[in-house]
């Protein structure tokens, strides 16, 4: 068995383990609720946005834009979401899975599958398994801006109209509570018209300048607000996966000082015993 | 009372505006246009610059937007603000970055700033200058 000062010390070290998943269980709280707030300021221009779009796909009909064409699917690509630190449980493994198996539906199929990365995790992920990597973010930190996003979406979107890709996927962490988060795979392009009955306008816009234009910048800026939505999205469901990753530790490092604490009195007296059993001895003997 | 219109403005990254005015003054790509309750339904996309509104009080209040768009319908105005400093050109050079970078990230080197980024961010800080002077008027009246 152990000697007490053995065991003093690695109790010592639990602790201060404790102490610091404890800061971080707290850190992480209160980055989740700013991360829920920009998730729901995010919402009404994307929700704008969507509307602006379907109504002009469904007004101006002599004109087919690319991203409403369906075609052979030949390539696919994936935006793939992930954090850039660890430490938040299976949030990262869980999503690169769905994504793996995803991917490897459609090199059934014949595609081939092409990848953006946003965010640290993937990046190392594919470095080590390998994969078409076309572009990447990461250390966007806790407030991600589109600004950051803009180049590789527009590394993706160039890919399309090339007819490099076929299909254009976002894949994030969908954030459903603090204790459930989901990866979710969202397809961009090409886009489904929506059937929305608001859309069931008698009037038409005045366009400035001609509607080919606008809807080509409309259309991008969607997709961006999109995939900029899933980052805001994936950062909330990275802290809220943190948090409870955190909060498991905690109770185990718990779990641990109190059987240690046993284990440490047992020896303690144990120790004790047997000194008085000694003394009695040598007291017997004389 | 004069007549109002509701006007939301909102970027990607927030919402920025939302209530009832009586007038909303944006500088479109073909030339700055005021939009008053009743205007027919448009859709224009925005230079950077300044955007204006008068609200239902009376009260005076100018957002900077570095681009964007602006949709009118009978009974609603928005403004969808791009919070990003956006240029083809710009786009491009950004573009550029996103692959070099994933280069680099499976091999490991550094990049440079352009001229294309520098002359974007020139343009818009020339925008802005414009919105500031137009609060500093707004303030002395």
């Amino acid at each position: 068995m152990a000697s007490g000062k053995e065991i003093k010390g690695k109790i010592a070290s639990v602790q201060s383990t404790k102490k610091i998943t404890r800061a971080m269980e707290m850190v992480a709280a209160s980055k989740m609720r700013r991360a829920q707030e920009r998730m729901a300021a995010s919402k009404p221009y994307a929700s704008r946005m969507r509307q602006v779009v379907a109504h002009l796909a469904n007004a101006d009909l002599e004109y087919r834009h690319i991203y409403l064409q369906e075609r052979d699917v030949k390539n696919v690509g994936y935006i793939v979401v992930t954090s850039d630190r660890g430490l938040c449980g299976g949030l990262n493994v869980n999503l690169l899975k769905s994504v793996v198996k995803g991917a490897r539906e459609w090199e059934e199929k014949g595609a081939k599958v092409r990848y953006c990365l946003v965010g640290s995790k993937g990046i190392t992920f594919f470095k080590s398994v390998g994969g078409d990597v076309q572009a990447t973010v990461n250390g966007m930190g806790d407030t991600p801006h589109l600004s950051d996003l803009i180049g590789s979406i527009k590394v993706m979107l160039d890919a399309y109209e090339e007819g490099e890709i076929d299909h254009l996927y976002v894949v994030y962490n969908e954030f459903v509570n603090t204790m459930t988060q989901t990866p979710k795979t969202i397809r961009l392009l090409p886009l489904e018209p929506s059937q929305d009955e608001e859309l069931q306008h008698h009037w038409d816009y005045i366009y400035e300048p001609a509607p080919k234009e606008l809807l080509d910048s409309l259309l991008v800026r969607f997709i961006e607000s999109q995939v900029y939505q899933g980052v805001v999205e994936n950062n909330a469901s990275e802290q809220a996966a943190r948090m409870v990753a955190m909060k498991a530790a905690s109770d185990n490092a718990g779990d641990i000082i109190r059987d240690l604490q046993l284990v440490y009195n047992k020896a303690r007296q144990a120790a004790i015993t047997q000194e008085i059993s000694e003394i009695v001895g040598g007291a017997a003997a004389v | 009372m004069a007549m109002t219109v509701h006007c939301d403005i909102v970027s990607a990254e927030k919402q920025l505006f939302s209530g009832l005015v009586e007038l909303v003054v944006a500088s479109g790509v073909e030339g700055d246009l005021g939009v008053m309750p009743g205007h027919a339904p448009l859709l224009t996309r925005l230079k950077p610059g300044p955007v204006r509104i008068k609200t239902q009080d009376g009260n005076e209040e100018v957002f900077y937007v570095s681009g964007g768009f602006l949709e009118v319908q009978p009974k609603l105005v928005t403004v969808l603000a791009d919070t990003a400093d956006r240029a083809q050109d710009m786009d491009q050079a950004e573009a550029e970055q996103a692959k070099q970078r994933a280069k680099e990230a499976l091999e490991g080197k550094n990049t440079e700033m352009d001229y294309t980024r520098a002359a974007a961010t020139l343009a818009e800080a020339t925008a802005r200058l414009r919105t500031i002077e137009q609060i500093k008027k707004m303030a002395k009246r």
